[in-house]
């Protein structure tokens, strides 16, 4: 791959320098060849700041860092993406954050996304968000990619699945889905299931592009010309499939780990939030609610839809607490189609609280990654935003389908 | 007749005022009141149920407090309606306590980003800076849209 040229991120912070991670955020930045700056502004920004930008703050460092947002919007500094970062436990930098992200997002047109960092945040924590980042900031043209030409194979290395899809001429044309056991294997597995169903060999392949938790990994095994994290990737993949490139959408994708909300506009990311600290709500806990109701995990979603949440007590916060809701909700007599729609429910519920509120939900809803096709989970997010959802056709391979979109983009440059 | 918000959201002075001049008060004690004699309300006064910080999600952010977003869930919703606003900084107890100062500071900013005439005034500390804050307030009052302007 060819050597880029630096990123230049504005480190909008209060104080990551005091908080033990800011060698985390050197270290995650200079790994994909990004620089933090702090953006410059005068110092008599700071009197006025809190008037300015309309929220009064006691602490001066918060009020430091709205007049380096509005140094970024006014183009003072000279940036190409925003992180914006504060404290986990801080609720005057929890409100800041917010709206600085919010003002800098809709003022400027820079890409920017938000953390809250504790002590033990560690580079690779950040990796993925600060690679969507210089991604969206870098290869804008490869995210305006709307047709896969050529015939080019992408692989989602997940944490509970591996997916595979090959495409040819805009069509899919083979695809392969496993279980992630080793890493390597399960992709050589999906890969070869997908190579079978085309009717093709590896050899014919002419580009692969890789995404997903194992996305180095088996880069580097399968010498592919893309591996790239799966914020762009998926926001990608899912508006192709929803055809829906052009204009805004929102994509919610539930996976096996993290979930991730991303709102998109002309198929790039602009907001975007990923589970972080808690993983209570992801396709795991439907997985675990599955085994425990003795269904397999393809016939929850139709359990689910048969039962009425309302009728069982689930703790929507905590992947431990939820089960133990559940459990004792059996205990007590509870109907499986209820215990299997409150599970529904419960994460969807978590996905709203925790990261809807920091993207604004746009229509299309597109709703992708595995636990889409839990007829459970789609009507339960329906029933909670008042909004028409949409599951796109092949929408559990929505990374592995983004990945072969985007890297066909490098055989028209060779 | 437009409908005011005033800061701090339980001041009488404030509520009164806007009365007088013929519009309706956003004010903390009418949503109080619809707490407190609403039936199915465990326990006045401890008014806010466990589900309210969970529609304050809308205006504060998942790692806001939840007494932050309990607040919201009552005060947000009278920024939304807002047509006017009248925002007295640093003001005493008395003439309306706010309590939560991070609530105080969001619920600025809130409204201050909406698209209404807002009065900003700073607490009078004199009988003379008294008579120029009443003085004020009446003349904005005033400057507001009447009932026919509405329909």
């Amino acid at each position: 791959m060819k050597e880029e040229g630096k990123v230049k991120i504005a480190l909008v912070s209060c104080g990551s320098e005091f908080a033990g991670v800011q060698k985390e955020l050197e270290s995650a930045a200079e790994s994909l060849n990004a620089k933090l700056v702090y953006p410059e502004m005068e110092i008599t920004a700071l009197d006025t700041i809190g008037k300015d930008f309309g929220l009064e703050v006691a602490s001066p460092d918060l009020k430091l860092m709205m007049a380096r947002a509005k140094a970024v919007v006014e183009g003072i500094a000279n940036v190409d993406g925003v992180f914006v970062a504060t404290c986990f436990r801080c609720a005057e930098a929890a409100i800041v954050r917010n709206e600085v992200r919010r003002y800098i997002f809709e003022n400027s047109g820079l890409p920017v996304i938000s953390y809250s960092f504790t002590e033990r945040t560690a580079a690779a924590t950040l990796l993925t968000r600060m690679e969507a980042l210089t991604t969206i900031a870098r290869r804008k043209h490869l995210l305006a990619r709307e047709k896969q030409t050529g015939i080019t194979a992408g692989l989602d290395s997940g944490s509970t699945t591996t997916k595979a899809v090959i495409m040819r001429d805009n069509e899919i044309i083979g695809e392969g889905w496993v279980p992630t056991i080793k890493v390597i294997e399960s992709a050589e597995k999906a890969f070869q299931q997908a190579l079978d169903q085309a009717g093709l060999k590896k050899e014919d392949i002419q580009a692969i592009g890789t995404t997903g938790y194992g996305r180095f990994l088996i880069g580097d095994h399968f010498d592919a010309q893309l591996a790239q994290e799966e914020i762009t990737v998926n926001s990608k993949g899912a508006v192709y499939l929803a055809d829906s490139q052009r204009g805004s959408a929102t994509v919610i994708d539930i996976g096996g780990m993290d979930n991730k909300a991303i709102s998109v506009q002309d198929g790039i990311p602009g907001m975007f939030t990923m589970g972080g600290i808690c993983a209570g709500a992801s396709g795991r806990f439907l997985e675990m609610t599955a085994k425990r109701l003795g269904v397999e995990i393809t016939e929850l979603g139709d359990l689910a839809v048969k039962g009425i949440d309302k009728n069982v007590d689930m703790n929507s916060y905590c992947i431990v607490f939820g089960i133990q809701s559940l459990v004792n909700s059996l205990a007590k007599g509870a109907a499986p189609e209820d215990v299997a729609a409150a599970a529904c429910h419960s994460v969807v519920e978590q996905i709203f609280e925790q990261q809807l509120q920091e993207v604004e939900v746009k229509e299309p809803l597109i709703l992708v990654g595995g636990s889409s096709l839990i007829a459970g989970v789609p009507k339960a997010l329906e029933a909670l935003l008042k909004v028409e959802v949409l599951v796109p056709p092949h929408s559990q391979l929505i990374g592995a389908v983004g990945a072969a979109l985007l890297v066909s983009g490098y055989i028209e440059q060779e | 007749m437009a409908k005011v918000f005033i800061y701090p959201t339980n001041s009488l002075i404030l509520s009164d005022l806007v009365e007088r001049f013929g519009h309706t008060p956003l004010a903390m004690m009418e949503k109080i009141h619809e707490k407190i004699s609403t039936v199915g309300v465990d326990s006045p006064p401890m008014n806010i149920t466990p589900e309210d910080p969970k529609h304050g999600l809308k205006y504060a952010a998942v790692e806001v407090p939840a007494g932050v977003r309990g607040r919201m869930a009552l005060v947000g919703p009278m920024i939304d309606n807002a047509e006017a606003a009248i925002i007295v900084s640093e003001s005493v107890a008395a003439f309306g306590c706010m309590g939560c100062a991070r609530t105080n500071e969001l619920t600025k900013f809130l409204i201050r980003k909406r698209d209404v005439p807002i009065l900003e005034l700073t607490y009078p500390r004199t009988e003379d800076e008294g008579h120029d804050f009443v003085y004020k307030i009446a003349e904005f009052l005033k400057s507001l849209p009447k009932k026919e302007a509405e329909a």
